[in-house]
Parts: C-alpha cells; sequence; structure tokens
C-alpha cells in the first residue's frame, strides 16, 4: 500500500497560506487513496504557481510553457495510455494563454484530469488580471479596473459537453480530495476548477470571502448533475452563493477507447511490422 | 549529355479539372512502362477556377529536373493553350478539346478531340473529360492502353466498381477517337519498354513513408501547404499501420502534442510550413531544453507571412538554423529527393533519439509536390536507433526513484528511462532544473546543464554526412546548392561541362551541424563560388561564409515562387560571366 510519504518531495517556495498547499495536499490524498504508485503517475504542468505543485511531489512529471499542458498531457496519454494522466495549472495557463487547447480538450474527451488552481490573478507575475477576476477588480495590468465579463469555466466546459465538469475550494481538503479521486476515476476529460485564494495579490476573493459564499451542491437535494440543463443553470450561479462539487457529469466513450490504434493496446507496446511495412512501400511501385 | 528520350507533357486547366489526377495517372502509366518520371506541380491557392499545371517529364535515364520546353501539351481549357503555346517545341504536340478550337501555328501538330462531349456519351459524366483525354494522348504517344486501363482500376478502385467502369469507358472513347482520326499523326517517343517498374512518389508521400519506416508511431499536425500530404498519407495508414495521427488545434499544440508523445517514449513527429513553425517556435526551445526528440518538417513556401502559399521557396534556412529562444543544440537537414526525404527522415528520428535533440526537415513546396520515380526502398537499410536507454537491471542499481532524467554525462546525453517503468519516475521542466529534473537556480548547476546541452554538438558533428560533389574534379569554378535544388544544378552542371565550361557542384543534404571541415577540403583550389538558391539574398551563402570565412563571388537566386530550371542557371551563370 502507498502512503503520503511515498509522494514526499522536496521543499516548496509558495507564500505562506497559500491555497495551493491545501491543493497539494488533497492531490496527494487522492493518489494514496487510489493506491497508485508514483511511477504510475505523470503530471503535466504549465507555468505559475500552479504549475510548480508537481515538483513537490515525487511521480513523473513534464513542466512545460505557460499554457501548454494540455497538449502535452494529450501526447503523453495517446503515447501511453496505461498511464495516470494529470494535467496542472492556473487560471492564467488555463483559461488565458491554453484556452484553446481546453476547448480541445473537452471535444477529444481524452482521460486526463486537468486540475485548474483558480485564484482569479496571476500571481507568479505578480499581481495581474486573470481571466476569472472580477470586473472592477484594479490591478497593475488594469489601473481602471477590469471591464471585460470573468471567465466562466463551468459554464464553458458544459456547453462543449464535457463529461466531467467539477469546482472544488482549496480550504475544503476532504471535499477536494474527493473530487479529484472521482476525476481520475471518470474515463474521459475531467475538468476541476480549484477557488484558491491568492494571499499575496487578490485581496479581494479571500479565505474570508469565499467561505461565505460557497455550498456543497449534494446538499441541493434537487440538483442533478447528469441533466445538462440543470448543470448548466447551476454553472451560472456566482457572486452570493457559489457551487462546489460535480456539477455536470456525463458518458461518452474516452478518445483512447475510439482509436484502432489504441483499442488493442497502448502505442508504446506496439512492436512495429516490418512485413506491413515492406508491403506498404510496395504500393508505390508504379 | 545525350539523352536519347526526354519527352515533356504539360497537363494545363482549371482547379476542379482533375489536373493532379489526370497528372499522377498519366506519370504512373509511363513508370509503369519502365520510364522514369519526373512532376512538377504549379498550381494557385484556389479551390476552382484559375490555372493549374502538371509537368510530366520522362526519360529513359533518371531524371531529376524539369525542362520549360515541353514535347506535349493536353489542354484541359482554352487558356491552356494561350498560356503554354510559347513552350511548345517545334512539332510538339497539342491534345486539346474539340469546343476549344485555338488559333494555332502550322508548326504545332495538333489534335482536337471533344473530351467533354465523349465523357457525356461514354462515361455519363462531363467531370471524365480528363480520362477522355489522357485515352487520346496514349494513343497519340502509343503507349499501351491496358497499362493506362491498369493504373485507373487501382487509382478509382475504392471509390466503387462503377466509378472505374466509367472511366475506362472514358479513356476507350478518348483512345478510340484519337486512333480512328488521327492515326497518320501518331508519334512514338517511347520506345520499347525498359527497365522493372520503380517507385513513383511525390516528397511529401517519401517523407511520411519514412517516418513510418522509423517506427514513428505518433504524428500531430495543423494542415499547411506544402505539408499537408505528409499528414495526409500518415492519417490514412493509420489504422492500418497502428500508429496515430492526431489533428491538432493549432501548430502550437501540435508540437506540444509530439514532444509529449517523445516523453512518453513513442517516435513522433509534426509538418508545417513557414507560418506554423513560426507557432511552434516555443516548443522547439521546449523540446531543446527538455531533451526531448522531435522530428519536425519545415516545408518551405514563400513568405513573409501568408506569402505565395501554392508555391515554392527555400527562404527558411536562417529560420531553421536560429528559431527558438536560448540556445540548445539541433540538426537540420534538406533532403535533395523523394529517396532522401525517406532516407534523411529516418537518419532524423535516430539522430533526434541518440542526441535527445529537435531535428528538422526542411522541404519546400517543390520536392513535396512533385513526383519522381526512384528505385524502391530498401527497408533493411533503415536501422533504429533509440539512443541509450536504462535497463531495468541498471535501474535497480541506481535504487528506487533515484534515477536521474538530466544526469550529467561527458556526452552531454542523459540515458533514457520512459514513465511507467517501476522504481522510476521521469523528471524535466522547461525551466532550469537540476539532475533529477526539478526546477533550480543555482548557478553552478545552471553551468554544468548548459553546457551538457551544448556538449551534444561535439557527438552531432561527428553524425554529419560530408556534401555531396559532382562534375569536373578539378574545375575552378564551384557551385553550390542545398535541398531540393540537387537535380537541377547537377543536370545543369552536366550541361556547363558538355558545353565546354569548367564546373562542378558541392552540395548539402546535412546542413547542420554545417560540416565545415569536409566542406573546406572539397573546395580545395577554387577559384569562385557560385550559390544557387530559391531565396532572394542568398542565405547559404551567408551561413557558408559565416561557418567558414569561405567568401561566395555569385550568387543564383530565384524568388518569385517558380522552381530553378537547369536552363534557368546556365542563363544566369552566363550573363554574369
Amino acid at each position: 500500500m502507498v502512503s503520503l510519504k511515498d509522494f514526499e518531495n522536496g521543499e516548496t517556495a509558495w507564500c505562506p497560506g497559500c491555497g495551493n498547499f491545501q491543493i497539494l495536499q488533497a492531490v496527494k490524498q487522492a493518489l494514496v487513496n487510489l493506491n497508485l504508485e508514483p511511477y504510475q503517475v505523470v503530471f503535466v504542468s504549465g507555468i505559475g504557481q500552479a504549475g510548480k505543485l508537481p515538483h513537490y511531489l515525487k511521480c513523473n512529471l513534464f513542466n512545460g510553457l505557460h499554457g501548454r499542458s494540455l497538449p502535452v498531457a494529450t501526447g503523453v496519454k495517446i503515447a501511453n495510455h496505461e498511464l495516470t494522466v494529470l494535467a496542472v495549472g492556473g487560471d492564467g495557463d488555463g483559461y488565458g494563454e491554453g484556452g484553446n487547447h481546453l476547448i480541445h480538450a473537452i471535444r477529444r474527451n481524452i482521460n486526463i484530469t486537468y486540475i485548474v488552481h483558480n485564484n482569479q490573478i496571476y500571481g507568479l507575475t505578480k499581481g495581474q488580471a486573470s481571466p476569472t477576476s472580477e470586473i472592477g477588480l484594479t490591478t497593475k495590468t488594469t489601473p481602471q479596473g477590469i471591464i471585460l465579463k470573468p471567465f466562466n469555466p463551468i459554464a464553458m466546459a458544459i456547453s462543449l459537453g464535457a463529461t466531467f465538469v467539477a469546482r472544488g475550494y482549496s480550504a475544503k481538503i476532504p471535499h477536494l480530495t474527493g473530487l479529484i479521486e472521482a476525476g481520475i476515476k471518470h474515463e474521459g476529460f475531467a475538468l476541476i476548477d480549484v477557488l484558491q485564494p491568492c494571499v499575496s495579490f487578490n485581496r479581494l476573493n479571500t479565505y474570508q470571502w469565499y467561505n461565505k459564499r460557497v455550498y456543497d451542491v449534494t446538499t441541493d437535494s434537487d440538483f442533478n448533475p447528469e441533466n445538462v440543463s440543470e448543470a448548466f443553470a447551476k454553472s451560472l450561479e456566482w457572486g452570493d452563493r457559489i457551487p462546489l462539487g460535480i456539477i455536470y457529469r456525463s458518458k461518452r466513450s474516452p478518445y483512447e477507447q475510439k482509436l484502432t490504434a489504441l483499442k488493442t493496446g497502448p502505442l508504446i507496446k506496439k512492436e512495429p511490422s516490418i512485413e506491413k511495412m515492406k508491403r506498404t512501400i510496395k504500393e508505390f511501385i508504379a | 549529355m545525350k539523352i536519347d528520350l526526354d519527352f515533356v507533357f504539360l497537363i494545363g486547366g482549371e482547379a476542379g479539372q482533375g489536373i493532379q489526377s489526370t497528372g499522377q495517372i498519366l506519370s504512373a502509366t509511363i513508370a509503369k512502362n519502365g520510364f522514369h518520371v519526373f512532376a512538377d506541380q504549379d498550381f494557385e491557392s484556389r479551390i476552382r477556377g484559375g490555372h493549374n499545371f502538371f509537368r510530366i517529364r520522362t526519360s529513359d535515364k533518371p531524371v531529376q529536373a524539369i525542362s520549360e520546353k515541353l514535347d506535349c501539351i493536353i489542354a484541359l481549357n482554352a487558356e491552356t493553350i494561350t498560356l503554354h503555346k510559347t513552350e511548345l517545341k517545334t512539332n510538339g504536340l497539342l491534345i486539346h478539346d474539340s469546343k476549344s478550337a485555338p488559333k494555332i501555328s502550322e508548326e504545332i501538330n495538333s489534335f482536337a478531340v471533344p473530351f467533354e462531349k465523349l465523357a457525356v456519351e461514354e462515361a455519363g459524366n462531363r467531370i471524365m473529360r480528363n480520362t477522355v483525354a489522357l485515352g487520346a494522348v496514349i494513343a497519340v504517344v502509343q503507349l499501351d492502353l491496358s497499362t493506362l486501363e491498369s493504373v485507373l482500376k487501382t487509382s478509382f478502385g475504392s471509390k466503387g466498381e462503377n466509378v472505374v467502369k466509367n472511366n475506362l469507358s472514358a479513356a476507350h472513347a478518348g483512345y478510340k477517337y484519337a486512333k480512328e482520326n488521327y492515326e497518320k499523326n501518331f508519334v512514338k517517343p517511347f520506345n520499347s519498354k525498359q527497365t522493372e517498374p520503380k517507385m513513383l512518389l511525390s516528397g511529401v508521400e517519401a517523407v511520411a513513408l519514412g517516418a513510418l519506416a522509423s517506427d514513428c508511431k505518433f504524428m500531430s499536425g495543423y494542415p499547411m501547404t506544402p505539408s499537408s500530404g505528409i499528414l495526409h498519407y500518415f492519417a490514412g495508414k493509420s489504422g492500418d499501420m497502428n500508429v496515430v495521427f492526431e489533428h491538432a488545434e493549432d501548430e502550437i499544440a501540435a508540437l506540444n502534442m509530439a514532444i509529449g508523445a517523445s516523453y512518453a517514449g513513442v517516435r513522433a513527429m509534426t509538418a508545417t510550413s513557414g507560418g506554423g513553425f513560426s507557432l511552434m517556435v516555443e516548443a522547439l526551445s521546449l523540446a531543446g531544453m527538455t531533451e526531448t526528440p522531435v522530428v519536425i518538417v519545415l516545408g518551405q513556401r514563400p513568405g513573409p507571412a501568408t506569402g505565395l502559399p501554392t508555391r515554392t521557396e527555400q527562404g527558411e534556412l536562417n529560420f531553421a538554423l536560429h528559431a527558438g529562444h536560448g540556445m540548445f543544440p539541433r540538426a537540420v537537414f534538406a533532403p535533395s529527393n523523394a529517396e532522401e526525404s525517406f532516407y534523411l527522415t529516418a537518419k532524423a528520428f535516430n539522430l533526434a533519439d541518440e542526441y535527445q535533440i529537435p531535428v528538422i526537415i526542411l522541404t519546400d513546396q517543390y520536392l513535396s509536390d512533385s513526383y519522381e520515380t526512384t528505385e524502391e526502398f530498401v527497408l533493411s537499410k533503415v536501422k533504429i536507433k533509440r539512443g541509450e536507454i536504462v535497463s531495468q537491471e541498471e535501474l535497480e542499481k541506481v535504487g528506487k526513484y533515484e534515477y536521474l532524467r538530466h544526469k550529467i554525462t561527458s556526452s552531454g546525453v542523459s540515458p533514457r528511462v520512459f514513465p511507467g517503468t517501476p522504481n522510476a519516475v521521469v523528471v524535466t521542466d522547461s525551466d532550469e532544473h537540476t539532475e533529477e529534473g526539478h526546477i533550480t537556480e543555482s548557478a553552478d548547476v545552471r553551468n554544468k546543464m548548459v553546457e551538457k546541452r551544448l556538449n551534444k554538438l561535439e557527438g552531432l558533428r561527428k553524425e554529419i554526412s560530408p556534401p555531396k560533389t559532382f562534375g569536373l574534379e578539378d574545375a575552378s569554378t564551384v557551385l553550390v546548392s542545398w535541398g531540393s535544388t540537387f537535380g537541377t544544378l547537377k543536370e545543369a552542371v552536366e550541361l556547363l561541362n558538355s558545353q565546354g565550361k569548367n564546373v562542378r557542384m558541392i552540395h548539402f543534404s546535412e546542413i547542420w551541424p554545417f560540416p565545415a571541415k569536409a566542406f573546406i577540403k572539397q573546395v580545395k583550389d577554387f577559384k569562385e563560388l557560385i550559390v544557387v538558391e530559391s531565396n532572394p539574398t542568398g542565405q547559404m551563402a551567408d551561413v557558408i561564409t559565416g561557418e567558414t570565412g569561405l567568401k561566395v563571388g555569385k550568387k543564383v537566386l530565384r524568388f518569385d515562387g517558380r522552381p530553378l530550371t537547369p536552363r534557368y542557371i546556365i542563363d544566369k551563370i552566363s550573363v554574369e560571366a
């Protein structure tokens, strides 16, 4: 059996009090609960404070470029779909720089769990507006206040037919752990948007701000996350009440179950056929 | 140099008239008779209308250049006649639709055939006018109708019996009409059947085939002329060959996906053109930093920006050599022809794996879209070298989770492990990283890592084959070319020397790391260096000067988007001489 200790690795470089610590803890606990060994797990991360998370874990890691975690993770999963592949990054990384990749990862429904640390601000570059920052917030790049409508990842993912869409909150570690476990177990692409206070640069969306607003969707006994209309309505809730949990879930065969080459096992284990190749060359003989 | 058979066809018409398929079928029919074929394509960036042509040069000897002078025009519309009649040799052949009655000189041997009428009457669809034309051509040049029939069956087989049947009827109708009306004017350029049939394929097909032969299991890409054909061929084979092609959302994703797949252990590549490569540049640097092997095909076309999307240029040499932020080793190849496109792709995969670097293959529209006959590729010549990979026993000695992905070694190459291997985690980072692969700011580690990565160049340099030489060995005038210009310059050199000039050529297919020592040895007592390139400034000339200190005297350049020809080169040299 694996334990939390198996995933311990190195010192962190985050600010004291950062929500990232809580997310790291939830990630570790989810991996332990699923009894995954470090060698079976691949994390692909982008650039930002969130992108550093896998460095503080023991696991396979490809820490790539800002915004580009999903295409790298897609390549990894296609090459070896026996691996448990997670992508991780922040709101700037995933919803700004990498927005196009998110759209198409959802369409592919490839079996990757994507955790987005959504602190509604840029941390690594020191406090600029992010795609999810609130209207009116003044930041270094928006001295007169933000005039753009915030990006709603949950609503977008549902509208694109994502098969697993959830929202967690870093301060609710056991709840977040459950979402990450469910996301990994889900067959298909899983988006987990994680609300996370930035103690250094976001003076608006603080622990107190979130604590007052968040609630668990399962407490709403009428809500069915498998009903797309109800899920979409739920995705638009923001302000005084912010729903946490699995907002939408549906069934659609993941990418790797649909491709001929992947149906019979991972790509990396396929031996090339000399006979087939010779025949293929012969097809060009006039 | 005397060529016994040197016969050039041009098939012209609008986009949408099937110019390319007509050209391919005629090329295949001639190749099936054992003759050599070299065919280039000139088309506009549009789906319907405009003017496109497909030029087929045939010979009983290997041929790898085009000739502007035509022996036979197959005009699917009237405009083709207007645009190309001056290129026709004296007594050349013109096969055209009866409804376009051109005013032409008596020196042209003209054959009016009701392409469209016969297509409607005999095959039930005017779209098959090009097949009627093919039947007529085969009759006029007295090739076997049965060979055309068998090529038509292969070409249209996948479209169903009816399509095959109608195409055969169309071909028969054209053949019969020509025979009944013009038999006394027929010519016989093709002597008896030559050697065994050869391979006939395009540059893009040769690259994709080379990738499959190299056990490339994953290709990602975003369509862009002139490299889309690589994606199409690979994707088409994915079911049969157990490989995966992924149509990425953009070129940024394409290269990042290939890097992800390669990190996870399978050989991966992507193919694009200049604009797409611009988007890939960031990830190119990522491959350099994370030491992830990857092969990128950069099919050149004239820029800047969208440029001339369907035409040719060799304008991205500097871009390929210098693209990417930061410094990291790379290899850059530029295959000369279809055969080299196959074998150099295989070499690109080996060097990528052995040195854990990105390798760029520079092609261009001319090479990509040209069809040529070539000897059958020999699969046993493709050796798959995956580079240093840590075995299970070695890993056990290292200790549980103690494997270092970026271990400092004297060669700069750190043996690889693929994720999913028990007792090892594979860690890499686009940030500067430790031997383990974790982010670091240490000045000492930084110095060691920079040196480690760049140290790979030393071994890599030894892998590069010397440039190819051709012509009179002691000639003091040296012509220099690279990439797809090989066959064209070779023919120009043969012609110049046959006219009593004294020239030789040195040709680069493996450009980077630049084989400076080999080149200096090859040029030895030269008097004049002349570069021949398809770009406006002579990028190779600058590379030569930069890497060897040697001065280039003259530059024969072409940048109108059209391919260099032997005649163009000879004219430029003579004018300036």
